[in-house]
């Protein structure tokens, strides 16, 4: 197989002397969708937010796209153009339109001009339904379109990888369906992604892996089919019970 | 009937020395509110990071500038600072400068306030499109914050307009002042003249602050009612 995109090395991190991650190691390849599953407090949020440097870790190694990643501020902010993230809790800016939403980053920091990615935004906002809401405020918007703006403002910067952290956690149940299939879609063209999430359903489909983490080590590390059929600890056994899918 | 007193305040110049007291009084009060307005951005700005000795400083100068009557500054810079720097000022720039001095360290605690209002996944979201401090802060927290902050901004506007009524202390034509030499001058052969006078100070404040008080209500509210909709 071809050398991993992201590579994940003994990763160690802790608040005081409260250990969230131990032994973190894994590897990411072009294309893949690694869905990271786990109980609340397991670390899946913590994990997922040191892959683009939003939390520290104290020891050992990443590597991007066959760079190591000296974690200082200007190496995120480099990776941060490359390495697209989406929350749980959409984040728009409520001061801009829709449109100016997705054209701050590509203009002010990769410095791209706004004549070019106007049009590609509008394109992007029509290929999910949302063509009309350009010129709208974030405030008119539900959650579930809220969502979709902030996934297609990420994809303006031309991620190479795209996390996505729990994102249809706090959408209303009739809203998910679009988001998810928005995700899909972007699976289907190949992007590199890591879910954080709780739709079994949706990671048994999508994704090529399963991470479990259970206390902050992954304790199973596997495709999804094996994962789902027969999971591989009686702690992930637990987890999916408890989902009640 | 007895000499009341209100045609003396048309009488010769007086009305127009009001008139001109009344601009020093709104020239002051204006020049003060940008200079204090834009330092207090900065310091307030300044006073979101986390940087211990700078939060210390900046702490202690607002502690001064607010627990510190006016007044007092006020005296501080009219005879102190002349005499150790030896530097000329009129009265006007003294008073320029204190007030200046005090509105940045208020703003600096409007600004402060504004900006740590805005949610911590709004700069994290900022952080993860990869832009830099500078970019978040012009882009995402100013915009959000400036609306918070207006309704304490225009607030402080109309005391920077009351406090301007220490320049008498300094010999500066203010309304005020003006009003009193008025009052001095013709008081003794008029004792009423005393009600015009003051009561002429009285609308020309209410003027200046009675709209920006209702400015500020109105936005306020209307900020409200946005956040809950």
């Amino acid at each position: 197989m071809a050398e991993a995109l992201l590579s994940v090395r003994h990763l160690e991190k802790a608040y005081q002397k409260n250990v969230i991650l131990k032994d973190i190691s894994f590897d990411v390849h072009k294309g893949e969708v690694v869905a990271l599953l786990g109980r609340s407090g397991s670390g899946k949020s913590t994990l997922i937010r040191t892959l683009n440097g939003l939390e520290p870790f104290q020891k050992g190694e990443l590597t991007f796209a066959g760079q190591t990643i000296v974690p200082n501020a200007a190496t995120w902010l480099q990776l941060r153009q490359k390495i697209g993230m989406v929350f749980q809790s959409y984040d728009l800016f409520p001061n801009l339109t829709v449109l100016d939403n997705i054209c701050l980053a590509p203009t002010k920091v990769a410095k791209r001009p706004r004549a070019q990615v106007a049009p590609e935004a509008k394109e992007l906002l029509a290929s999910v339904g949302l063509a009309e809401f350009a010129q709208r405020y974030p405030r008119q918007l539900s959650g579930g379109q809220k969502q979709r703006v902030a996934i297609v403002r990420a994809l303006a910067m031309h991620p190479e990888m795209m996390l996505f952290d729990e994102v249809t956690a706090s959408l209303d149940p009739e809203m998910v369906r679009g988001v998810l299939d928005m995700m899909v879609d972007l699976a289907k063209q190949d992007m590199t992604m890591i879910v954080v999430t709780h739709e079994m359903n949706f990671a048994r489909q999508v994704a090529d892996r399963i991470l479990f983490l259970d206390d902050g080590l992954i304790t199973a590390d596997t495709t999804a089919e094996a994962f789902f059929t027969a999971p591989p600890t009686a702690s992930a056994k637990e987890f999916l019970a408890s989902m009640n899918f | 009937m007895a000499h009341s007193g209100i045609d003396l305040l048309f009488q010769g110049q007086n009305f127009a020395r009001f008139l001109q007291g009344f601009g020093v009084t709104l020239r002051v009060a204006v020049i003060t509110l940008v200079i204090g307005g834009v330092l207090g951005v900065v310091l307030g700005a300044l006073r979101t990071l986390n940087n211990r000795p700078l939060q210390v400083i900046l702490r202690l100068y607002l502690e001064i500038f607010r627990i510190v009557p006016t007044v007092v500054l006020l005296f501080v810079v009219y005879y102190i600072v002349p005499q150790v720097f030896h530097l000329e000022m009129s009265g006007e720039m003294v008073a320029i400068v204190t007030f200046a001095l005090w509105t940045g360290a208020e703003m600096s605690d409007i600004v402060r306030g504004a900006l740590i209002a805005v949610p911590k996944h709004q700069v994290e979201s900022a952080q993860a499109l990869g832009l830099n401090r500078l970019q978040q802060f012009r882009y995402v927290l100013l915009p959000q914050a400036l609306p918070v902050a207006l309704p304490g901004t225009i607030n402080l506007a109309t005391r920077i307009i009351k406090t301007t009524s220490l320049l008498l202390m300094i010999s500066v034509m203010d309304i005020v002042n003006v009003g009193q030499t008025l009052v001095e001058a013709n008081g003794h052969k008029h004792p009423a003249f005393a009600f015009w006078v003051y009561g002429i100070m009285f609308i020309m404040y209410y003027i200046l602050c009675a709209p920006l008080s209702w400015w500020a209500k109105r936005i306020e509210k209307q900020r409200l009612e946005r956040s809950n909709g």
